[in-house]
């Protein structure tokens, strides 16, 4: 019902063609090098991936493997030394206006109400405010937060700032979402939660999801396809894809399927990201 | 579950007098102490036949600080005097604000501006005060300089501190959204920038009544600085103190209306000093 409300001018990539699933993301290649003083850390080895339009792709890999990096070079936030990544046919040379972004910390300003934080793309994109504060107003709707658009952030939990933070990267029609450990600070009980929102926010949105996680049950319960990555540099280790239905449910993680795709994926990663089952 | 609207009216009120009775508590004491110092200083000045024109007794200076009020234009002079601080402040703080910008915005132009701020901080501006007046003339335009002057440094190095003081993650988030420079001192980098600038306002405001009384002593025949002058050359103690109480309640004024403002402006970042007492 608020999905008509909310679904925006339709871009103009997008969703072009109705019949065949198009190709939102192409990697072909990346190899990421950071230069640290003489040192240099080699974060990303030669990562090839496709992301269908509409899917949700979710990244797992142990910690400092360079799933962040990925997102950032996803992104156009940093600039890899090989490869090439093409977004919806064009390729990536720096930050644009498809791509909404979720970090790991929900990065509120202060100074700013929760529906004024919504808004802040809108701002700086100069997007017509009359518009797109009502699409605001209804995406704090569906987020859970419909009650708290005048309050401040420092007023809210952590999982309702999370939530915030994924209305931003909501508001202005991106097509491709970038989440980057999203709900890594919350509880096990909230985190839950907000996966089911997630999921939903997800059907109801038609956005195409890269999700990065450490957590194998997350990526799991939420993934179309799983891509396991390798300790530093991260590669590839295999794509698993995930036939479980739609929609998902918590119920859904205690059958057997899930355990033995949860068990793949634990097997391929070494026992490495275990404890977070 | 929003605190103060459930709890009754009458819950509030109460708690309300409750504050109030615990500040008249706490306000005694202090209060008492001052009353009892200004007796013993009576008493001594009495007893030990102090002339006034060396320590004047509370009492004379309290028919000191009427008579000046009532026959000598004492609020004349201090609004003179708190006209130049203001106006200096303002122009101190606007040049700051406009330098600290500059700097930011290209950070080249900190390393050709930094080593004269740093040569102005080093000259006592006193030393120039007598310069400023035979550039800029008897009256009020060179106690603005010298305020200025005097008050530019703590704000200057609070405005740059202020403005460079982001992390990455904000930036990042404002980079995704194709931000330009201006866009992010405009949304970012100035509001963060704020709890720094007013931390360095309240140290100027306080410099800025200095600078005046300052310039008033160089040169000038109105102002507090002026009259301070000559009630000293007259030797008329009493009213040399009076006039250091009438400078007091200006500097205190001053403080309370600068963290009035702060409170207001600054909302999100609670101003410790204010509520604490
Ligand atoms: N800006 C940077 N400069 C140098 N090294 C970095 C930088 N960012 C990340 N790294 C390094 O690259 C590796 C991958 O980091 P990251 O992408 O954050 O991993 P993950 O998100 O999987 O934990 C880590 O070893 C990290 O220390
Ligand atoms: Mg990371």
């Amino acid at each position: 019902m608020l999905s008509s409300n909310i679904s925006g001018p339709e871009p103009a990539a997008a969703g072009a063609t109705a019949a065949a699933p198009s190709i939102a993301l192409e990697i072909a290649h990346l190899t990421m090098i950071y230069a640290r003083g003489r040192t240099a850390v080699h974060a990303l080895d030669e990562i090839t991936l496709s992301v269908r339009d509409r899917e949700f792709v979710a990244i797992v890999g142990p910690s400092g493997c360079g799933k962040s990096t990925l997102l950032k070079l996803i992104s156009g936030l940093r600039l890899p030394n090989r490869g090439a990544i093409r977004l919806y046919g064009r390729a990536v040379e720096g930050p644009r206006k498809d791509v909404g972004i979720v970090f790991q910390s929900p990065i509120l300003l202060a100074w700013r109400t929760v529906l004024e934080n919504v808004m802040l793309p809108i701002d700086v994109l100069g997007l017509p405010q009359e518009t797109y504060r009502r699409k605001a107003v209804a995406l704090l709707e569906l987020v859970g937060l419909g009650g708290f658009a005048d309050m401040y952030p420092q007023e809210l939990s952590g999982g309702m700032q999370q939530r915030a933070a994924i209305a931003r990267a909501l508001v202005y029609d991106a097509p491709l979402l970038l989440m980057d450990e999203p709900f890594g600070a919350l509880d096990a009980m909230t985190r839950e939660q907000m996966n089911l929102e997630l999921q939903r926010i997800w059907s109801a949105q038609r956005k195409t999801v890269v999700f990065i996680t450490h957590s194998i049950a997350e990526a799991v319960f939420l993934a179309d396809r799983m891509v396991v990555m390798s300790p530093r540099p991260g590669r590839i280790l295999k794509i698993i894809d995930n036939p479980m239905p739609r929609a998902r449910t918590l119920d859904d993680m205690l059958k057997p399927e899930f355990g033995e795709l949860v068990r793949q994926v634990r097997g391929l990663l070494g026992g490495q990201a275990g404890g977070e089952l | 579950m929003n605190g103060a609207e459930d709890r009754p009216a009458a819950a509030r009120s109460e708690g309300t007098d409750r504050k109030l009775a615990d500040r008249l508590q706490r306000a005694a004491l202090p209060l008492a102490v001052f009353v009892g110092l200004m007796a013993l200083w009576e008493a001594v000045v009495d007893v030990l036949k102090i002339p006034t024109y060396l320590v004047p007794a509370p009492s004379a200076v309290f028919l000191a600080f009427i008579r000046g009020f009532a026959e000598a234009h004492y609020l004349f002079h201090a609004l003179i005097t708190g006209a130049q601080a203001v106006m200096g402040f303002l122009v101190g703080t606007a040049l700051c604000l406009a330098i600290g910008v500059l700097v930011v915005v290209f950070p080249t132009m900190e390393r050709i501006v930094y080593p004269y701020i740093v040569a102005l901080q080093t000259v006592p501006k006193v030393a120039i005060a007598p310069l400023m007046i035979v550039w800029f003339g008897f009256g009020i335009e060179s106690k603005i300089v010298i305020v200025a002057l005097v008050s530019l440094f703590p704000v200057l190095v609070n405005v740059i501190a202020g403005l460079k003081s982001i992390d990455q993650d904000r930036l990042d988030l404002m980079s995704a959204l194709s931000a330009s420079r201006w866009q992010i001192l405009r949304y970012l980098r100035f509001p963060n920038a704020l709890p720094f600038i007013f931390a360095g306002l309240n140290t100027a405001i306080v410099f800025s009544v200095i600078g005046a009384i300052v310039g008033e002593f160089v040169g000038s025949n109105r102002g507090l600085g002026f009259l301070i002058l000559q009630a000293n050359f007259a030797l008329d103690i009493a009213a040399a103190f009076a006039l250091f109480v009438v400078l007091s309640i200006m500097g205190v004024t001053l403080h309370f209306t600068l963290q009035y403002i702060q409170t207001r402006v600054v909302f999100w970042a609670e101003s410790e000093e204010f509520f604490r007492h």
